[in-house]
C-alpha cells in the first residue's frame, strides 16, 4: 500500500514539469496515477466484514511510529472515494485551468493532498495518521492559496490552515495521551500507538480517557468544520472548484469524519462519547443547513450544505448503534458522489455563463444540457430522493431517529428541517440556474469542455447505480466499512423499498413530507433570501469568525504590547531585571543555608586584618561616589591594592605580586583613557539612585554569603598540593602562579592570549571601518 | 590517548591565526575561511565516528594528570555539538562569500568567524569549569567583533547591550566557577561531579545557590527568561551571515552548558529542575508573542530562537522525572531538539538574507512576489520554515513530539500546554512571513535588481544543503534518534562520565 501513497508524492513532484510540457493533456496523464490505484484497490474487493490487510514498514521504532496500513472496509472506501474522485478531480482541473500559468502548481497540489489523504486513510498508527493528517492541513492551505495574489484568498487559507492546524495539535496531544494509556494497559512500544490494537483496551476507565476524547473530538471537530470551528470552510471557498470538489466531497473535511469513526470501537460507545458528538453535530446540521439558504453563491450554498452533511455524520457516529453507523456509511458515500459532482457543476456554470450568483443565473438548460443532466442527477441525491443513494441514506437516518430506544422528538425535529433545507439548498444549486428566462446570463453561455463533463457525469450516474442496487455497494465494501466501525459484525441489507410495516411506513412518510416542505421552501427562497442573509449577517457579527479575527488582531496588539514591556530598549532597565533575577534564583537556598552555617568569624579577626578591610570596603565606597574619573580610578586601585596585601597576609606571595602587577597596569591604563573624559555627573533620580542601591546591595550581599558560605565546606585541597609540590620538580618554576598559567593550564592561557590578540585587531577593525569612513555598506 | 578532543579547539584557532597573518589578502582569508569550517565539520565528524559507540574521549592537555591540569573531554553531545557547529561554520562560510561586503571581509569577518567558533567549539569540548569560561569569553570576543564590524548606528547600539548583559553572564559565571573551587578545591568536571555529589550531601542548599548561580549565567547565554533582552536587541542588526551563525550557535552553547551542568556535572536537585521548567515554559511563550508582534524577518527569527529555547530548556526540566524511560526521552529530545533547531534557525536567517537581496528589504511591509519570481526559495523558505513550526514530516515535528510525549508523561499540563499554543503561534508567523514576502505581490513595481548567478549560487548552495539535512532527519529521524539517546545515557550516567574525564580510567 506503500506503493500508492509514493506514487502519488512523486507524481505530485514531477506534475509542474508535466504541466510545462503535456499542457491540455497533463490532467489526463496525472490522473492516470490515481486512476491506476482505483483499480488496485478495486482488485482487493469484496473485503468481508471483519477482515483487514494489512502491510507494515519499520520508521521510527525508538518513538514507536511506524507505517503500519490497514485495509478494511473504512480505509477501502475512503481510499476508493479519493483515488476515484481525485482522478476525475485531475482531469476536471485540467481542462478547468487549461492555459492557465497555475495549472502545474494545482495539479501539484491536489496530487500532494491526495497522497496524503491517502495515507491518512490507510495508517493504523496514529502518530503516523497524525503526520498524513498535517500534511492534508498544509496541502488544503497550498489549495486554497492558489489565487494568492487577493488578500482575501490568503486570510481563507489563513483561516483553514489556523483552525485545522491548531485542532491538529490538540488531536496530536489527545493522540500522546492515547499512547500513554494504551502503555499503561500494557502495550509496549509502536502496539501503543496502533489503532486496531486499541480496540481489545478497556480505554473509558483510564484516568485519561476524559482528556483524550475532548482532545481528539476537538481535532475532529476542526477538520470537519464542526460548530463552532466549522467557518473556515465556506471561507475555503476562494479555492478554484476543483479545489472544492476535492476538500468537500471525498476527503479533507471527511478526515474528522474518518478520524471518529476511526477510534470508534476504541473510544466510542461511552457517554461522553454520545455527549460530545450529538449536540455538536445537531446544532451543525441545523444550523448550517438554514445557513446554505442565506446565500447567492452557488460554492457557498454547496458549502454550507456540506457542513451540515458533516453535522448529520457526527451525530449518527455519536449514537453509535448499528442503524445509526449503517446509515452514516451510507450517506457518507451518497455525498461523497454528489457533492463532487455539484461542485463540479458550480465550476461549470461559473466557467460558462460567468457568475455563480444563483440569483442571477436562470434558463441554461439549452446552453449547457449536459451540465444541467448531471446536476439535477446529483441534486436529487443531495435531496434525498428516490430511487438515488442519498434516499438510502436519508431513510436510514431517519429509520434510526425513530426505532432508537429512547426516541428524541427535538431530534427528529432537527433532522427533518435540516433535510427540507437540503432539498431547498439543492433545487436551488441544480435547478434554479437551468430553469426559467434564458434572457439574461444564459444569453452568452455556452456548454464546457469534454474534460470538464466526465467528472460530474460520471459520479452523478455513480450516484444513481448504487442507489438503484445498493445490494451492491453493501456486499463488496458496505458491510466491511460498518463492521471497520462498529467494532462488531455489521450485515447491512441495503434496499430502496422496505416493503409495508409502521416503521417503514412513518419513515416514507417522513421522507415524503421532506420532499414536498423542500420544495415548497424553494419556491419561497428569492423572497426568503434577503430577511435570511440580514439575520444571518447579524448573527456572524457575535459568531465564532468573529471572535477568530478578533482574536487575531488582538494576538497582534496584546503581543506587540507585552513584547514592548519587556524588551524596552533600556539596557538600564535589562541590567537591573538580569541582576534581580540573578538575586531571586540564588539567595533563597543561601539564606536557609545560614542557620546550620559554620560562625560568620570562626576566630576574632586581628586588629590589621579589619583595617585593611575596613580600607578596601571604603575605597570602594569611594570609587562610586567621587565625581572625579581619576580619584576614583585611584580609590578602585587601592582597593586591588589591599587585597594584594590580603593576599600576601595570608601566605600567598606569588598570587599578592600578580595582583599588584594588574592592578597598577589597568590603573594606568584607566587613567590614560578616561582621564580626557569630562567629569561624571549624576542623571538619575534620587528615587532611582536608592533603588539601584538597594538592588547593588543585595546583590553584593548575595555574592558575599555564597563566599563565606563556601567556607564552611573543607575538602582536601589535592589539586593545589599539586600544584604547589609539582610546580619546582616537575614543571621547574619557583613561582605557584606562574607556572599554573603557562603550564599547568596553559590552555585557558592560550585562549587569553587569543582574546587579548583579536581585541586589538577588533579595536583596530572597528575604529577604522566608521561609517564615516565609507566603509560599511 | 587521542589528540582528537582537540581539533575543535586546534582548527579554528589555527584558521584564526593564519586569517589574521593574511590581514590584507582577502582570497587567501575566503580560502582559509571554508577550509577552516571545513575542518572543524570533519573534526566533528570524526569525534562523532569516535564517540557514538559511547565512549569518552579525553585529553588531559600538557600531559598533566586530568584532574590537575585541564583537560578536554568528548562525549557523544559533545561529537554531535561540534559536528553541528563545524556545519552551520561551512555553510555560513560560503554565504559570506557572495553576502558580506568587502570592507567587512577586509577588516576581519574571517578570522573573527573562526575565532568565535573555536569559542563555541572549545565549550562543548572541555571538561574543565573554568576553561570554559575562558571559551565563554573567545566566543564572546568574537562575537562581538562580528556583531560591531562595519560600526552602523543600530549595530553599535545592539552590540552595546549584547556585550553588556554578556560580560555580565561571564562575570557571574567567573564569580560562580570561583566559589565552586572554593568549595570543591577542583576545576575538573568530574571531579567536581564527584565532590559536589558529597557535598550535597551536607550542604544542599549551598549546592543549590551555587547551582543557580552557573544557571544564571548559562541562562544569560542561552537567552532564557527573564535573561534574554540582549538577543533580540542585537541579533537583527549585523549582516545576515553574522546573525545566521549567532542565531544557530551563540544560545545553543548555553543551552549546552545548562545540559552538560545539571545533568553530569552538578548532582540531580530538584529546585534547578523546577527553576528551568518554569522559566522554559515563560520563554516559549513570551519569545513567540514577540515574534507575532514583529514585521521584520530578523526580529521575527530572533524571537523564535528565544521561544524555541524554551523548549529545549524544557526537555532538560523534564529529565528530573524518577521514571528512567521519560528521563531518557526527555533529555534525547533536548539533544534532538537542538540539533535540529541549529540547522534550521541558521537555515531561516540565511533565507531571510536571499529574501533582502532579491526585494531589497527585510521589512515584510516592502517584501513580495517571491512565489512567482524565485518559486525555488519558497520550497526553501517552507522547509525550515515548517520545520521550525513542528510540521510533520520535517525535523521539527520530531523534536517537538519528544518534548510533547516525554511533557505529557511526567504529567506536566502546563507545560504542555505553553509548548502546543507556541507551536500554533509559530506557524503562525512563519506564515506571516511566507504571505508577506512570498504570496503577497510584490509591492513596488521598479523591481529589485536581482544579484549574479554566483552570488546567488553562494547563497543558495548553503541553502539547500541544510534544508535537505531538514527534510532528510524529517524522513529519516532513527538515526539521529539513537545517536541523541545515546547521549542521553551518557548525560544519565554522570559518576561513568565523571571516573572518565577525570582522569580514573587510565
Amino acid at each position: 500500500m506503500l506503493w500508492t501513497i509514493l506514487l502519488l508524492f512523486g507524481l505530485a513532484a514531477a506534475a509542474p514539469l508535466v504541466a510545462k510540457f503535456a499542457k491540455g493533456a497533463s490532467g489526463w496523464l496525472l490522473a492516470a496515477g490515481p486512476a491506476a490505484i482505483l483499480f488496485a484497490y478495486l482488485a482487493q474487493l469484496p473485503i468481508l466484514p471483519g477482515e483487514s490487510r494489512s502491510e507494515v514498514w519499520e520508521w521510527v521504532p525508538g518513538l514507536g511510529v511506524e507505517l503500519r496500513f490497514v485495509l478494511d472496509g473504512l480505509s477501502a472506501t475512503f481510499t476508493l472515494l479519493i483515488t476515484g474522485i481525485g482522478a476525475l478531480v485531475l482531469v476536471y482541473a485540467g481542462g478547468y485551468m487549461a492555459g492557465k500559468a497555475k495549472l502545474g502548481q494545482l495539479l501539484s497540489y491536489l496530487l500532494l493532498f491526495l497522497g496524503s489523504m491517502l495515507g491518512l486513510v490507510l495508517s493504523d498508527n496514529t502518530i503516523a495518521l497524525f503526520v498524513f493528517w498535517e500534511l492534508t492541513s498544509i496541502s488544503s492551505y497550498l489549495l486554497i492559496g492558489l489565487d494568492h495574489e487577493r488578500e482575501s484568498v490568503r486570510s481563507a487559507a489563513l483561516k483553514a490552515l489556523l483552525v485545522t492546524g491548531g485542532g491538529g495539535l490538540l488531536l496530536l496531544g489527545g493522540f500522546v495521551l492515547l499512547g500513554i494509556a494504551a502503555g499503561d494497559l500494557g502495550l509496549k512500544g509502536a502496539d501503543a500507538f496502533s489503532i486496531s490494537a486499541l480496540a481489545d483496551l478497556d480505554l473509558s476507565a483510564h484516568g485519561l480517557y476524559p482528556a483524550i476524547m475532548v482532545l481528539v473530538a476537538i481535532g475532529a471537530f476542526t477538520k470537519s468544520a464542526q460548530a463552532p470551528f466549522h467557518f473556515w470552510l465556506p471561507q475555503a471557498m476562494a479555492a478554484p472548484t476543483p479545489v472544492s470538489a476535492l476538500l468537500h466531497s471525498a476527503t479533507m473535511v471527511k478526515a474528522g469524519i474518518f478520524l471518529l469513526a476511526r477510534l470508534h470501537p476504541a473510544l466510542g460507545g461511552t457517554d461522553l462519547w454520545t455527549a460530545l458528538l450529538v449536540p455538536v453535530g445537531a446544532v451543525t446540521m441545523l444550523g448550517a443547513a438554514i445557513t446554505a439558504l442565506g446565500q447567492r453563491d452557488k460554492k457557498r450554498i454547496l458549502a454550507y450544505s456540506t457542513v451540515s452533511v458533516l453535522g448529520i455524520l457526527v451525530t449518527l457516529l455519536g449514537a453509535g448503534t448499528v442503524v445509526a453507523i449503517e446509515a452514516a456509511v451510507v450517506l457518507l458515500v451518497a455525498h461523497a458522489f454528489y457533492k463532487a459532482a455539484l461542485f463540479m457543476v458550480a465550476g461549470n456554470v461559473d466557467h460558462g455563463a460567468g457568475t455563480r450568483d444563483v440569483t442571477l443565473l436562470s434558463g441554461l438548460r439549452k446552453a449547457m444540457p449536459f451540465t444541467f443532466a448531471a446536476g439535477a442527477v446529483a441534486a436529487l441525491s443531495m435531496a434525498g430522493a428516490p430511487p438515488m443513494f442519498g434516499f438510502v441514506g436519508k431513510e436510514l437516518f431517519y429509520g434510526k431517529l425513530v426505532t432508537a430506544e429512547a426516541r428524541s422528538t427535538l431530534l427528529i425535529l432537527v433532522a427533518v428541517a435540516t433535510n427540507v433545507a437540503l432539498v431547498a439548498a439543492a433545487l436551488l444549486v441544480a435547478l434554479r440556474p437551468f430553469v426559467g428566462s434564458s434572457a439574461g446570463v444564459a444569453k452568452n453561455a455556452h456548454e464546457v469542455s469534454a474534460p470538464m463533463l466526465v467528472g460530474p457525469l460520471i459520479l452523478a450516474a455513480a450516484g444513481l447505480f448504487v442507489g438503484l442496487f445498493p445490494d451492491v455497494f453493501d456486499a463488496t465494501l458496505g458491510s466491511a466499512m460498518a463492521t471497520a466501525i462498529a467494532g462488531q459484525r455489521v450485515d447491512m441489507h441495503l434496499a430502496l423499498w422496505h416493503g409495508l410495516n409502521p416503521t417503514a411506513l412513518g419513515v416514507m412518510g417522513l421522507s415524503a413530507a421532506t420532499l414536498v416542505l423542500g420544495a415548497m421552501v424553494y419556491h419561497r427562497t428569492r423572497r426568503l433570501l434577503a430577511p435570511l442573509a440580514e439575520a444571518l449577517s447579524r448573527l456572524r457579527a457575535i459568531g465564532p469568525e468573529t471572535w477568530y479575527e478578533k482574536g487575531l488582531a488582538g494576538l497582534v496588539t496584546g503581543s506587540d504590547r507585552v513584547t514592548r514591556g519587556i524588551q524596552t530598549g533600556y539596557l538600564r532597565h535589562y541590567v537591573l531585571a538580569v541582576v534581580v533575577a540573578a538575586v531571586v534564583l540564588a539567595a533563597p537556598p543561601l539564606l536557609r543555608s545560614l542557620p546550620g552555617a559554620a560562625p560568620l568569624f570562626p576566630e576574632a579577626p586581628r586588629p590589621h586584618e579589619a583595617l585593611l578591610v575596613a580600607v578596601a570596603a571604603a575605597s570602594a565606597v569611594a570609587a562610586m561616589v567621587l565625581r572625579s574619573r581619576t580619584a576614583a580610578i585611584a580609590a578602585l586601585g587601592a582597593t586591588g591594592a589591599v587585597i594584594a596585601m590580603l593576599f600576601l597576609l595570608f601566605s600567598a606571595p606569588d598570587l599578592s605580586i600578580t595582583q599588584i602587577m594588574v592592578e597598577t597596569l589597568s590603573v594606568i591604563l584607566l587613567v590614560l583613557v578616561l582621564s580626557r573624559l569630562p567629569r561624571l555627573v549624576t542623571r538619575s533620580s534620587r528615587s532611582r539612585r536608592i533603588a539601584d542601591l538597594a538592588v547593588a546591595t543585595l546583590a553584593g550581599g548575595t555574592m558575599a554569603l555564597l563566599a563565606i558560605a563556601a567556607t564552611t565546606v573543607s575538602l582536601d585541597p589535592e589539586a593545589a598540593r599539586f600544584f604547589a609540590a609539582a610546580s619546582y620538580t616537575e614543571a621547574q618554576g619557583r613561582n605557584v602562579v606562574n607556572v599554573v598559567l603557562v603550564d599547568f593550564r596553559a590552555l585557558d592561557t592560550m585562549g587569553e592570549i587569543f582574546v587579548v590578540a583579536a581585541a586589538g585587531f577588533g579595536i583596530h577593525a572597528l575604529l577604522r571601518l566608521a561609517p564615516e569612513t565609507g566603509g560599511a555598506a | 590517548m587521542s589528540l582528537l578532543p582537540a581539533l575543535p579547539v586546534l582548527v579554528p584557532l589555527s584558521a584564526a591565526a593564519l586569517s589574521f597573518a593574511a590581514w590584507k589578502r582577502l582570497a587567501v582569508q575566503q580560502a582559509i575561511g571554508v577550509a577552516g569550517t571545513g575542518g572543524l565539520l570533519a573534526a566533528g565528524v570524526a569525534l562523532l565516528a569516535k564517540t557514538a559507540g559511547g565512549a569518552v574521549l579525553v585529553l588531559p592537555v600538557g600531559g598533566w594528570p586530568a584532574r590537575f591540569g585541564i583537560a578536554l573531554a568528548a562525549d557523544t553531545l559533545s561529537a554531535i555539538m561540534v559536528l553541528l557547529a563545524g556545519l552551520m561554520g561551512l555553510a555560513v562560510a560560503v554565504y559570506a562569500l557572495a553576502d558580506v561586503d568587502r570592507p567587512r571581509k577586509a577588516f576581519g569577518f574571517y578570522p573573527f568567524l573562526h575565532l568565535m567558533l573555536a569559542g563555541v567549539a572549545g565549550s562543548f569540548v572541555t571538561a574543565d569549569m573554568f576553561n570554559m569560561y575562558v571559551w565563554f569569553e573567545v566566543m564572546l570576543l568574537g562575537s562581538f567583533v562580528l556583531l560591531a564590524l562595519g560600526g552602523e548606528r543600530d549595530q553599535m547600539a545592539g552590540a552595546m547591550k549584547y556585550v553588556t548583559l554578556n560580560l555580565i553572564g561571564s562575570a557571574l559565571f567567573l564569580s560562580a566557577a570561583g566559589v565552586l573551587y572554593a568549595v570543591t578545591k577542583t576545576l575538573n568536571m568530574g571531579e567536581v561531579s564527584t565532590r559536589l555529589a558529597l557535598i550535597a550531601g551536607h550542604h544542599p542548599h549551598l549546592v543549590l545557590a551555587l547551582g543557580a548561580l552557573f544557571l544564571t549565567s548559562f541562562a544569560i547565554k542561552a537567552g532564557l527568561f527573564p535573561f534574554t533582552f540582549w538577543l533580540p536587541a542585537s541579533y537583527a542588526t549585523p549582516p545576515v551571515a553574522v546573525s545566521a551563525v549567532f542565531a544557530g550557535l551563540l544560545t545553543k552553547v548555553g543551552v549546552y552548558a545548562l545540559l552538560r551542568t545539571f545533568t553530569v556535572v552538578f548532582p540531580v536537585m530538584e529546585r534547578n529542575f523546577r527553576i528551568l521548567l518554569l522559566l522554559a515554559g515563560i520563554t516559549m511563550v513570551l519569545g513567540v508573542l514577540g515574534a507575532v508582534s514583529r514585521f521584520e524577518i530578523r526580529k521575527i527569527l530572533s524571537f523564535h530562537i528565544i521561544s524555541q529555547i524554551g523548549y529545549m530548556v524544557a526537555a532538560l526540566g523534564l529529565s528530573i522525572s524518577p521514571d528512567p524511560e521519560i528521563r531518557r526521552l526527555a533529555l534525547a529530545g533536548a539533544v534532538f531538539y537542538i540539533a535540529h533547531h541549529i540547522v534550521v534557525k541558521t537555515n531561516l536567517f540565511l533565507v531571510g538574507g536571499v529574501i533582502r537581496r532579491l526585494t531589497g528589504s527585510f521589512d515584510l511591509k516592502r517584501t513580495g512576489g517571491l512565489a512567482k519570481s524565485a518559486p525555488w526559495l519558497a520550497v526553501l523558505f517552507l522547509i525550515p520554515a515548517l520545520s521550525l513550526a513542528g510540521v510533520p514530516p520535517l525535523s521539527g515535528f520530531w523534536a517537538k513530539l519528544m518534548v510533547i510525549r516525554a511533557g505529557l508523561s511526567a504529567g506536566e499540563w502546563l507545560l504542555v500546554a505553553a509548548a502546543i499554543a507556541a507551536g500554533l503561534l509559530t506557524l503562525i508567523s512563519m506564515v506571516k512571513i511566507w504571505n508577506e514576502a512570498f504570496w503577497k505581490p510584490a509591492p513596488s513595481p521598479a523591481p529589485h535588481p536581482r544579484p549574479g548567478r554566483g552570488t546567488l549560487l553562494a547563497m543558495t548552495a548553503p541553502i539547500a544543503v541544510l534544508a535537505l539535512v531538514t527534510v532528510l532527519i524529517g524522513l529519516w529521524p532513527q538515526p539521529l534518534l539513537d545517536v541523541a539517546g545515546r547521549a542521553a545515557d551518557q548525560l544519565l550516567d554522570p559518576a561513568g562520565w565523571a571516573k572518565a574525564v577525570a582522569g580514573d580510567l587510565r
